[in-house]
């Protein structure tokens, strides 16, 4: 028996993954933020189904990323981020975000990305100023470090539709939940 | 860096007394998979699937509840007798996924039970003829299939016994098949 292989590179999972053509992608994404913008008129309130749909797609996407990656440990912060930079975002997107501005205890840190593939082709009337157009990103990494345990809090500092030179996510851990034995009504 | 699995793997030194038993009915037609449970964290039974199972004592969710509390209790145990760690904290203490040491096997002299855990707190539980060989692989790819009809099944409501994934129960039976 062969030993068992390590997590594999961010290359290599991206290409063993079945994809679809970017523009597909980009496009369908767009449709769906201009449904929403035209089915609940208020921009926060479509920032909050970007970030529900993000997460419940996080909660399924995690399990696909697990059983690919052959990541078997999350428990430091610091490594699980890494992890997410550097194979998550490119299996998944083709692209590979920076992690930086970790502060003092390690609990708080940002995704950079320079490159974007959802914002191919886009740009945003001014009646549009609050939209965070890639909110559903910010879901899906929140639903996804929930299922292995981490809480986090998900806010965008930099947008690239407003101006900014890059995309940043600033993701903070709020709490790990360890394992609790379930069934404790039980004789 | 990272590894999957890992860990030790429990021996029960149980006294042979009687020669190993014969090779169970049908040996070669997958009856060396007996027996497997998938649950996830909160302790839900996602599947029972059974293709040799001689002896059954238990009604179903008694089994399943027991198997879980098994696997938690034995999880903890394996991460606190770790010798080459120094901080345990006590048995039974809850312990976060990856955290410490964990096992993927123990055996008897008539059956063996494999085990893998995913960071996302799905557990497969396979339980085979004692003299099978290392079944990490078999459950790495269980878990794939769990994931491509299940997971990606949008009419699947994660955490919810799988009942209807057709597409899954037939690629799983034809796995087993396989499994020698």
């Amino acid at each position: 028996m062969p030993p068992l292989t390590g997590p594999k590179s961010g290359d290599a999972l991206f290409g063993s993954v079945e994809r679809v053509n970017a523009e597909l992608f980009t496009l369908t994404y767009g449709a769906i933020v201009r449904q929403l913008l035209t089915d609940l008129e208020e921009v926060e309130e479509v920032n909050k189904q970007l970030d529900q749909m993000g997460y419940n797609i996080g909660t399924r996407l995690v399990d696909e990323f697990l059983a690919k990656s052959n990541v078997s440990r999350c428990v430091d912060f610091k490594e699980t981020a890494d992890v997410i930079a550097k194979l998550g975002f490119k299996m998944f997107l083709g692209v590979t975000a920076t992690v930086t501005n970790w502060d003092a205890e390690g609990t708080s840190c940002s995704f950079v990305l320079e490159d974007n593939p959802l914002v191919d082709f886009v740009e945003l009337p001014d009646t549009c100023q609050g939209l965070q157009y890639c909110n559903v990103l910010s879901g899906v990494i929140r639903g996804a470090l929930e299922m292995v345990s981490m809480k986090t809090e998900v806010t965008w500092v930099r947008d690239m539709l407003r101006g900014d030179d890059a995309y940043e996510m600033r993701v903070k851990l709020t709490k790990q939940v360890p394992e609790e034995y379930p069934y404790k009504d039980d004789d | 860096m990272f590894s999957f699995g890992g860990g030790s793997s429990l021996t029960s030194v149980v006294p042979d007394a009687t020669p190993a038993p014969a090779a169970p009915p049908g040996t070669g037609t997958g009856a060396n998979a007996q027996v497997l449970y998938v649950f996830n964290r909160g302790g839900v039974c996602l599947l029972y699937r059974e293709w040799h199972r001689p002896l059954r004592t238990l009604d179903p969710t008694q089994d399943q509840k027991l198997m879980f509390g098994l696997l938690f209790s034995l999880r903890s145990f394996t991460a606190k007798i770790d010798p080459t760690t120094a901080e345990k904290g006590n048995l039974g203490v809850p312990l976060l996924p990856g955290q410490g040491c964990s096992f993927y096997s123990f055996k008897t002299n008539t059956y063996k039970l494999n085990f893998l855990e995913s960071p996302s707190g799905i557990k497969l539980i396979l339980i085979t003829h004692p003299r099978t060989g290392d079944q990490r692989d078999t459950l790495k790819h269980i878990y794939n299939l769990y994931v491509e009809y299940v997971v990606k099944n949008p009419l699947y409501a994660p955490g919810t016994p799988i009942n209807r994934c057709e597409l899954f129960n037939k690629h799983l039976d034809q796995y087993v098949k396989t499994l020698i």
